[in-house]
């Protein structure tokens, strides 16, 4: 079996090429959009919070829509990653320089180190929760991810305020700062330190990952489960084992996109925003681009982070909308709008293409 | 792996054996622990937590009954059954109000059977119209479009209860129709009427559904589509009328749970406020607990998760009674994921 992976691996040079070159294009990009925004502070503001999006539904579709499971606690994850990520910027800055002033390098070094661990917690938490459930049947996850998310958002709550006093933060515990997260009230407080460049470059990550994976050995697994999963495991995929795999990713990205989210100019890390109102709005995003379709999920993504911004006066019967597209959706087009293919796919697309060469 | 072939050739392997042994030992140990903490606090304390976990209990259980009929049936998690549980909180308020009965005494005797009835009725008639018009399309369709239309039919109850003209986000008080006296008072404890009529209604109502479900043609037409639908048909019971009359009487059961808490709890919080998502989430569980698909397990898994939530609230925290719930799910379905009643099936091809 090893063997015969390593015998499907391609050259290191057309990999370096399929994956770098894009990761390259990507960075570019992402640099190009934060020198472009740099005097339009609410264009930046809603152009972080699609990325935000884009990596959330993005990563999420691995599960629901690359796996065929259905998980609802993708804010749970995001809360994870998300204080995981703010208490290392934020207690981190007043233990080494004792004060919240940036220090150039030395705060981007502690952002990416607060963005790394916090998905790795999220992941770590992905793996504990998916574990049990995804052994069972697949309706048992969506109801023990709503249960984690819903824990993590009473915890989050009972936790302490908020220190501020750099005498008392270097004499704290570390168990001390680990639950002084602000409770209810949310953790104040944070350095602004997510800029555009940042939220794009990790866009650029998760695109990358999850086209790569829709091509690879492990996303074709993923793949035949979402088809059938007693066929699946028939022709010798370890179902149990490449779910955990895909939760855990997803989870890992849920978390980076919650270090984005705690770091963002104009929002407070709260439990309440993080509770399953936001995952039902990343489920939504997926199942309206397609369930496995990368790039339907990431229009839906944008259309939906956009659209409230331009109907604030109907902000009332935003989720009336949400819900009634849904239900009609599943009754006239289950799959989404673009299914399980991407845009260029799409066989009318795909002609159009085709003429225009 | 299989040096332990000769002790546990059949069962399993020796590490995830031991592993469930120490799982065991220790919760046991936890439990030992607690017991200690429960003689401790003495018998005044433990009867009133005990009275509070078979009154709430059996409200989980009322709840738990519909999302397993449901599931026994189409195999889905209906996730607007703990809406249907909010509205008949709700409209029992709203039918209090409008038969002017303000809970000052003034009100016949009958107003509380009556607002009872009423509520059963009106979120009778709106399960059938959500299975008419949101699950009847999709039958046939994967589990996970019904889901998804689940949680959107969920969704749009919340969503649409909060606007101004519906029921909006204020919270309203009930009016106590049922008498808050006290009955009785045993060692300390004392029993008002509210708290008893609650349990007697709740345990009456579950024993009226026994009786519908063994011992009625509906009853055995509901086993018989719920066992397997299509031979169910093929013998000539109509199954989509069976499903209608399953949503009815699972909608039913949760609307008067949904009065029964209104009285119990006069302030009704907003429809899409928190609790009433978790205490829906945690009936199913109490119905995954028990074993999903069957009765007398989602009863036996609501009382259950009632003096877990409970006596852990009374006696270790009360700010994280759902952990305790949520830790309880996840030990009973790592040691027994077709639930504590369940028969454990292999999906057949």
């Amino acid at each position: 079996m090893e063997a015969r992976a390593h015998a499907l691996r391609p050259p290191l040079g057309k990999t370096l090429l399929t994956a770098a070159a894009p990761m390259a294009l990507g960075l570019l990009l992402a640099g190009l959009l934060q020198a472009s925004m740099a005097g339009y502070p609410f264009y930046s503001k809603v152009l972080t919070d699609v990325g935000i999006a884009i990596v959330l539904a993005v990563s999420l579709n691995l599960v629901n829509g690359f796996t065929g499971q259905f998980s609802i606690g993708h804010a749970g994850f995001m809360a994870v990653g998300g204080y995981t990520a703010g208490a290392i910027t934020y207690y981190g800055h007043y233990l080494l320089w004792g004060d919240l002033q940036s220090h150039g390098a030395g705060t981007a070094a502690l952002y990416i180190t607060a963005l790394l661990a916090g998905g790795l917690t999220a992941a770590a938490f992905g793996w504990l929760v998916g574990l049990p459930s995804l052994r069972l049947r697949g309706d048992y996850l969506a109801i023990v991810t709503l249960g984690f998310g819903e824990i993590v958002r009473v915890t989050i709550q009972r936790s302490g305020d908020v220190l501020f006093d750099p005498v008392a933060i270097a004499d704290a515990s570390p168990w001390t700062l680990a639950t002084s997260l602000g409770g209810s009230l949310g953790f104040t407080g944070l350095p602004f330190i997510t800029n555009l460049f940042s939220v794009w470059t990790v866009v650029a990550i998760v695109l990358l990952v999850s086209f790569r994976m829709k091509r690879s050995d492990p996303g074709r697994a993923l793949l035949a489960i979402r088809e059938d999963e007693v066929a699946a495991e028939a022709m010798g995929v370890p179902t149990t084992r490449f779910k955990v795999r895909a939760f855990v990713y997803a989870a890992f990205f849920a978390g980076v996109a919650g270090g984005l989210f705690a770091h963002e100019v104009g929002t407070t890390l709260n439990p309440r925003e993080l509770g399953f109102q936001k995952s039902f709005e990343i489920v939504i995003m997926v199942v309206l681009g397609g369930m496995g379709s990368v790039s339907g999920t990431t229009i839906a993504a944008i259309v939906l982070t956009v659209l409230p911004e331009l109907l604030r006066e109907f902000s009332e019967y935003r989720m009336v909308v949400f819900a009634i597209t849904l239900i009609v959706m599943m009754l006239l087009r289950p799959q989404g709008l673009f299914g399980v293919r991407e845009i260029w796919e799409v066989p009318a697309i795909r002609r159009w293409l085709e003429r225009s060469r | 792996m299989s040096t332990g072939a000769s002790a546990a050739a059949e069962s399993l392997p020796i590490q995830q054996q031991a592993g469930r042994i120490a799982l065991l030992l220790g919760s046991v140990g936890l439990l030992g622990w607690f017991l200690t903490l429960v003689v401790e606090g003495g018998v005044t304390k433990i009867l009133q937590t005990a009275m509070d976990a078979v009154a709430v209990g059996s409200l989980y259980a009322l709840i738990a009954l519909g999302y397993t009929m449901v599931y026994g049936i189409l195999r889905f998690i209906n996730f607007a059954h703990s809406d249907v549980f909010m509205l008949g909180a709700w409209f029992s308020y709203i039918v209090a109000n409008a038969m002017g009965w303000k809970g000052d005494g003034t009100e016949p005797l009958w107003a509380a059977p009556f607002v009872m009835v009423a509520v059963m009725v009106i979120c009778g008639a709106l399960g059938f119209a959500i299975e008419r018009m949101a699950y009847r399309p999709l039958r046939g369709a994967p589990r996970i479009n019904v889901l998804i239309t689940a949680i959107g039919v969920s969704l749009l109850i919340e969503n649409a209860g909060q606007l101004p003209w519906l029921l909006g986000t204020q919270p309203q008080r009930m009016p106590t129709l049922l008498p808050a006296t006290p009955l009785a008072e045993i060692a300390g404890v004392s029993l008002r009427a509210v708290d008893l009529l609650v349990v007697v209604i709740a345990l009456s109502l579950m024993a009226a559904l026994e009786w519908l479900i063994y011992g009625t043609k509906l009853g055995l037409a509901m086993r018989a589509v719920s066992h397997d639908n299509r031979v169910a048909a093929l013998m000539g019971i109509p199954v989509d009328r069976v499903i209608s009359a399953t949503f009815v009487v699972g909608s039913a059961l949760a609307a008067a749970a949904g009065f029964l808490y209104a009285t119990k709890y006069p302030g009704i919080n907003q429809p899409a406020h928190a609790t009433w998502i978790l205490l829906g989430l945690k009936a199913f569980v109490a119905a995954v607990i028990g074993g999903i698909g069957n009765l007398r397990g989602a009863m036996a898994g609501g009382l259950m998760i009632g003096f877990v939530e409970l006596f852990g609230a009374a006696y270790f925290s009360p700010h994280l009674r759902d952990v305790y719930v949520f830790t309880l799910l996840i030990g009973v379905l790592l040691f027994r994921p077709a639930g504590l009643l369940g028969k454990a099936t292999v999906e057949k091809v």
